[in-house]
């Protein structure tokens, strides 16, 4: 299967989408088949700068439990065996399909088979296209805690003959691991300054244990070298340095991309693209 | 006693920066940094750690390689992909193991092993602290990268912080909350009296703020908006504190895109800390509006 | 009747705990007897979530039909209704023993919704 690449950061609003979102219009330019799949559920920005046409639109859900209280012996095992506090026993199984993380531990055990399973819908995905970038994304529901299965959701959609870049959720928790999990490559993206650079350490001491090749975007560089003295330290590479510049900040706020106004920027998503091939 | 989160929806919009800056400019607050992923707040601020406590949360599975038979009875039922199977062994056995980056602790393959192979540890997820600022006391923590239940540690920071703020009598917890919309952000926000959403005039910044808008209406929870790097997009910001009045929020002040907002980072320093700028005007402004809101005497 | 109240300590001399979820101690009150016994909360507080579910099961369990507290979340309030269980409300810190002087003599409302948004974990 083609690459799958992983775009991540530990601090947010470093530039993990504007990376993102140019390296699968630079792709897409050069005729590569490319699937952009936004897994950063909380906060799916990168349909704002692309503009898919959504052809496909699903519900994402977890099964809960649902009890058959005729059925049901009141034995409480369900209750017990729950690590989520799911159900509670009182007189009778009480389920708070909220707390459930949907592992079908209480159907299992219960011994009558008085539980059977529903879905709770706790997100949406949508399928489309941007040009000639196939283009799905996922939307945890406002108010829903759990990230992962919408992001699992989204990744089971990717294309098997494109290359695949995963929009990751921001920091360095069970979200942006579920994300990195799936590919082959992370790419983290920073910028130079103090919080950069510490979030950059937490997100490179969460996903080394991965046993993935990984290597640094530097956004924003200017003329402190921090970041690149620790990734040079850390033997981690530097795949791209984009530079600081007002009028990519005004052009981002508008959701435009770079490569008409700014020229040299597909230059650098060119030499970007060849550092990652390399990294593998 | 109130609680004030300063959260973001999108990041790297200056919410650490600002919480830093009001945190100098009310030095009678406790401050909790409840952004427990990404902690950056004690960049700026340099606590001094007096007291540090180790934080557990949940249990994760872990196969004994002695006592698996390679059944594959734990594969059948992780519904979360968590089972990695070995190549057979010289006697045909095809060890077991777990994958911690993919556990979701829910014990099913734990009672469900025929052979009771699998342990299930309490899993140490981080570390919280209670530290002394030079801008009064600072409860903050440290996730293991890549743990999950940063929900629980948010909660367990801002707890600690009301606590701290009973004993000694301090009128306001100051909170820099996560990004986002999921499980962090909601336990940084449930229960608190008042939300300063820091957001930028860029299209992700338009998203974004509608989701945290609502996130803040579904707890009910009194909501400010403040517009950073304003001028980027004068229109755009202008059109965001329209559609933030409309779902119920107060604009409470604009902050200029001003390249020293870095540099005062860069000195380990809040901008109101650095000489006066117009900046720092602009920063203080907020404050006090929100302070308006709130019923804080700034 | 058996009543339980939340309390910061393990005697009803302690203040009470407003919260019923993350209550250090419950202490389950006789009425006619007048005798109390402490219970700790301790492992529910340590839930990685459902802390207030798992509080509900507890009271269930100890027998209570009333309980005494400050604020009761969406889900404990679910579980406690169905164990059958009242909710008499206290609004400001006081020993436990006012408290349950004030419940015996009827001064205590009746919560007859969550009055609190709980802590979500």
């Amino acid at each position: 299967m083609p690459l799958t690449i992983a775009i991540a950061s530990g601090k947010g609003g470093t530039g993990k989408t504007t990376v993102a979102v140019h390296l699968a219009a630079w792709l897409a330019e050069q005729g590569r088949p490319v699937h952009y799949l936004d897994c950063d559920v909380e906060e799916p920005n990168g349909h704002l700068f692309l503009r898919p046409k959504w052809t496909v639109e699903e519900e994402v859900s977890i099964p809960v439990p649902a009890v058959d209280h005729d059925r049901c012996t009141r034995c409480g095992k369900c209750a017990a065996v729950c690590e989520f506090n799911a159900i509670a026993m009182l007189n009778k199984p009480l389920v708070f399909p909220e707390l459930c993380h949907g592992c079908g531990g209480c159907t299992l055990v219960c011994p009558v088979q008085a539980i059977r399973e529903v879905p709770r819908v706790i997100g949406t995905m949508a399928t489309g296209r941007a040009g000639k970038i196939q283009f799905t994304q996922g939307r945890l529901n406002v108010g829903e805690p759990l990230a992962p299965p919408v992001i699992r959701a989204v990744q089971a959609r990717r294309a098997p003959d494109a290359i695949a870049l995963l929009d990751a959720p921001p920091g360095a928790a069970c979200p942006a691991v579920a994300t990195a999990r799936g590919a082959d490559v992370i790419i983290l993206v920073t910028e130079p300054t103090p919080f950069g650079l510490h979030d950059l350490e937490l997100a490179i001491a969460t996903f080394r244990p991965l046993q993935k090749p990984l290597g640094v975007v530097v956004n924003r560089a200017d003329a402190d070298r921090r970041v690149q003295e620790y990734c040079a330290g850390a033997g981690i590479p530097i795949l791209a340095e984009l530079p600081a510049e007002r009028r990519v900040a005004e052009l981002y706020a508008r959701g435009e991309l770079l490569f008409a106004a700014l020229p040299p920027w597909r230059d650098m998503f060119a030499k970007l693209w060849q550092q990652i091939k390399a990294l593998q | 006693m109130k609680e004030l989160v300063i959260i973001s929806g999108k990041g790297g919009t200056g919410k650490t920066s600002l919480t830093a800056s009001f945190a100098a400019l009310y030095p009678s607050a406790v401050l909790a940094d409840c952004d427990v992923d990404a902690a950056d707040l004690h960049l700026i601020l340099q606590p001094k750690i007096r007291r540090r406590e180790k934080f557990r949360s949940g249990h994760a599975a872990v196969i004994c390689a002695e006592a698996c038979t390679g059944c594959g009875r734990c594969a059948e039922v992780c519904r979360f992909g968590a089972i990695a199977v070995a190549e057979p062994d010289e006697t045909g056995r095809r060890l077991h193991s777990v994958a911690p980056t993919a556990c979701e602790g829910c014990g099913v393959c734990v009672w469900n092993c025929p052979a009771q192979a699998i342990d299930f540890p309490e899993q140490e997820c981080g570390e919280w602290f209670l530290s002394g600022t030079r801008h009064g006391p600072l409860v903050h923590a440290r996730l293991v990268p890549g743990s999950e239940n940063s929900g629980k540690l948010v909660s367990l920071v801002r707890e600690q912080a009301r606590q701290l703020a009973q004993q000694e009598d301090r009128e306001v917890v100051l909170v820099d909350g996560p990004p986002g919309v999921g499980c962090p952000v909601i336990a940084a926000l449930t229960g608190a009296q008042g939300v300063l959403v820091v957001t930028e005039p860029t299209v992700a910044g338009e998203h974004d703020l509608h989701r945290v808008l609502q996130l803040a209406d579904h707890f009910r929870i009194p909501a400010a908006v403040c517009l950073n790097k304003w001028d980027l997009h004068p229109e755009q910001a202008a059109r965001m504190e329209k559609a933030a009045r409309a779902a119920g929020a107060t604009p409470v002040g604009r902050i200029r895109y001003d390249d020293a907002f870095t540099a005062a980072q860069r000195q380990g320093r809040a901008v109101v800390e650095t000489e006066a700028s117009a900046l720092g005007d602009d920063i203080r402004a907020v404050w006090t509006n929100w302070c308006a809101i709130t019923g804080v005497t700034p | 009747m058996k009543v339980v109240i939340t309390a910061s300590g393990p005697t009803l001399a302690e203040p009470i705990d407003l919260h019923f979820g993350r209550a250090k101690y419950f202490i389950l009150a006789d009425t006619e007897t007048g005798r109390a016994k402490a219970h700790d909360n301790t492992p529910n507080l340590q839930a990685r979530q459902g802390a207030g579910v798992q509080s509900a099961e507890t009271v269930a369990n100890l027998g209570a039909e009333v309980v005494v507290t400050g604020s009761v979340g969406p889900k404990a309030y679910r579980a406690l209704q169905a164990a059958g269980i009242k909710i008499a409300l206290v609004e400001a810190v006081c020993p436990g023993t006012e408290a349950l002087r004030r419940f015996k003599d009827n001064e205590l409302p009746v919560l007859d919704k969550p009055n609190s948004e709980g802590h979500w974990v």
